[in-house]
């Protein structure tokens, strides 16, 4: 057992993100160990990831700062996604138009009532929550391709709200607002897009806390009972339908606040935003990060800011004709997704998993050999 | 009343377009369990090909059999090629392989063929037939359309009922342990689903190509409208995927005729989900498939 020093801290801590582990009990002295309390090993967690965030984002330019914030969004609406899909084992193709949801209530509360942003994100959070009880109860009633059918129907239509109420919801222009003022006390001179990361990444914070909790708690277990065997769950006790409706709520919820910091980083919700791309690209991230997991949920939001990025400066590294060019991030994403799933069908988090477990098995076998001689 | 007729009228023609994409997914359920999502970037290759074909021809019907031909062999290399490596794997993982096809085939067909829509010819005029003095909005190529569909759906049926090859497809989508130990080539019965499915929906694009035009991203809303028909009326059967395309195509006709076109999404999701509060599994399931 005393091999686990050689894990350093940091990437025990982020495991624990993933579907719950055992308390650890690697060889680490015990005044760096994180406690077994799950709410005080998960606000430290978050304290820790919060000071790397805010050390980064004080030396990333604009441009990076932007990024960031970016990242910091897909990781609250994925995280949640996360949890109903991997979890709770509910598939959801309509989770872009939940986000469209959170965004317009934002934009809405703020540019038209003056809400101050922070209860604004709140409030939006909560109306997305409720719009989600209604989608869940109907989500709880189907399986499989009918739950996708149905949940594909609602990111196609709801966007056509927008264009039906233009003066409620701006028509195909969307609604824009103005962008949040970083407060007088951090200078004059402090840039607008550090100040919106700051808030993206505090919603991303606060969604991990969260779900970190609540995945190791009677309701997390609860989730995973229900998508594991139904008729299991049920025998012991569990409302099935109600814990769908519950894993819905959360995933809706965590998708409305992403919607809201999204509004605030581009200052902007128009439908253009919010078509089925969207919600394909969600489910896309979470596949690729590693279902179920919350790390997993951080690596797909990485791969969906910087992956068409990546692939679109290869395609502008070849000289081709236009047409190709053009076409060329669009074919390369493509190919990226199948090789991903067909090469590691885990995802990222999963591929992490299986180099570390080969690593700490090599580590391992070592000294074993060493006590035997 | 004569609004009424047109309406009806439209609603079937493109009904039957949308139960031959709703087809097109059945097939590919019942043979693998997988929703292809790639069905529309599928459709829109042949379609592109027989616009190609009939340009450079100049034989309309040289490109409709060459993209029948083509959506038979591109179902077939596609199940072999990508689907074989995720089937009964995760639902999830084939979802997103079929997605990440469907990214790769509109990038290639933008490559190909630029983004820039084109328009397609129908196969027979589309000027409406002349009763007294109404001209309906249905014409010989909406005959034409009606008659393909209905062909397609009445050939697989037969196909399907009364021949060795179509019991051996049954038989291994229903049991394929026991269609394998009975001698049943499996693996070549899903492909052969995969061929017949991506067929039905090659001609769908050539049904809707005249309306839609052709480009990379012009078959996004027939596609989408052919799943829900497939749900509509039940994954698992033909029949309902006939049903429900003629079911959405006339609900769809109604309202885009009645209420604006700007509803036509939000009434298919609140036709579908109406319908699927009621029968959770579509019109046409069967009872044993629920489970609890």
């Amino acid at each position: 057992m005393s091999m686990g020093t050689e894990t350093p801290a940091q990437p025990s801590a982020v495991e624990t993100a993933g579907p719950p582990v055992g308390p650890r009990r690697g060889g680490l002295p015990s005044w760096l160990r994180l406690p077994d309390q799950t709410l005080l090993r998960n606000l430290l967690l978050a304290v820790f990831f919060g000071v790397i965030l805010w050390i980064l984002s004080e030396n990333f330019d604009s441009f990076t700062n932007l990024r960031l914030a970016t990242v910091a969004y897909y990781f609250t609406a994925l995280a949640g996604l996360t949890v109903l899909t991997g979890l709770n084992g509910q598939i959801s193709l309509g989770h872009g138009a939940l986000m469209a949801v959170g965004a317009y209530s934002t934009a809405i509360l703020v540019g038209r009532t003056g809400f101050p942003l922070g209860a604004a994100l709140a409030a939006a959070t909560a109306i997305t929550a409720l719009t989600g009880v209604a989608v869940g109860a109907a989500a709880s009633r189907l399986r499989g391709p009918y739950l996708a059918g149905a949940t594909l129907a609602f990111a196609i239509g709801l966007p056509g709200l927008a264009d039906r109420y233009p003066k409620a919801f701006g028509g195909e222009n969307g609604l824009s607002v103005a962008p949040p003022t970083p407060p007088a006390s951090l200078g004059l001179d402090f840039p607008l897009e550090r100040w919106e990361a700051w808030i993206a990444c505090l919603c991303a914070l606060l969604v991990f806390v969260v779900l970190a909790n609540l995945l190791r708690s009677r309701v997390g277990r609860a989730f995973r009972a229900v998508r594991d065997d139904e008729v299991a769950a049920q025998l012991a006790g569990l409302n099935v339908a109600r814990t769908q409706v519950l894993a819905f709520v959360v995933s809706a919820a965590c998708a409305g606040l992403a919607g809201g910091a999204l509004v605030v980083v581009t200052q902007l919700a128009a439908p253009g935003a919010f078509q089925l791309a969207l919600s394909l690209a969600l489910l896309t991230g979470i596949v690729l990060g590693g279902l179920g997991s919350l790390t997993g949920a951080l690596w797909g939001a990485i791969a969906l800011v910087y992956l068409p990025q990546w692939s679109d400066d290869l395609a502008h590294s070849f000289s081709l004709s236009n047409d190709v060019q053009s076409n060329l991030p669009l074919a390369l994403y493509g190919i990226v997704l199948m090789v991903v799933i067909v090469a590691a069908p885990q995802g990222i988090q999963g591929a992490l998993r299986g180099l570390a477990r080969i690593a700490h098995a090599a580590l391992r076998k070592k000294p074993a050999t060493e006590e035997e001689a | 009343m004569t609004r009424f007729i047109d309406l009806t009228l439209n609603g079937i023609s493109n009904g039957a377009i949308y139960a031959a994409v709703a087809l097109a997914f059945v097939l590919i359920w019942r043979a693998t369990r997988i929703v292809n999502f790639a069905a529309g970037g599928m459709l829109m290759i042949t379609t592109f090909v027989a616009s190609s074909v009939i340009s450079s021809s100049g034989s309309y019907w040289l490109g409709f059999f060459v993209a029948l031909a083509m959506g038979f062999v591109l179902g077939g290399v596609v199940e072999r090629l990508i689907i074989r490596r995720v089937e009964g794997g995760p639902p999830l993982n084939s979802v997103i392989v079929t997605i990440g096809l469907l990214i790769l085939l509109q990038a290639i067909a933008g490559m190909i063929w630029s983004a820039t829509p084109r328009s397609f010819p129908p196969a027979f005029s589309i000027r409406g037939y002349h009763v007294g003095s109404h001209t309906y909005l249905f014409g010989p190529f909406d005959v034409f359309t009606v008659l393909a569909v209905l062909g397609v759906a009445a050939a697989l049926f037969l196909l399907f009922r009364f021949t060795d090859l179509g019991l051996k497809m049954r038989a291994a989508a229903f049991e394929p342990v026991v269609a394998r130990l009975q001698g049943v080539r499996v693996g070549n019965m899903f492909t052969l689903g995969w061929a017949l499915a991506s067929l039905a929906g090659s001609l769908a694009g050539l049904l809707i190509g005249p309306q839609v035009f052709v480009g990379p991203n012009n078959f996004d809303a027939v596609a989408i409208f052919g799943f829900a028909a497939a749900v509509l009326g039940g994954l698992d059967s033909p029949i309902g995927a006939l049903v429900g395309g003629l079911i959405l195509g006339l609900a769809l006709s109604y309202v885009s005729g009645y209420a604006g076109a700007s509803l036509v999404t939000l009434a298919a999701l609140a036709i579908l989900v109406a319908v699927l509060m009621v029968r959770p599994s579509g019109i046409f399931s069967s009872a044993k498939a629920r489970r609890i």
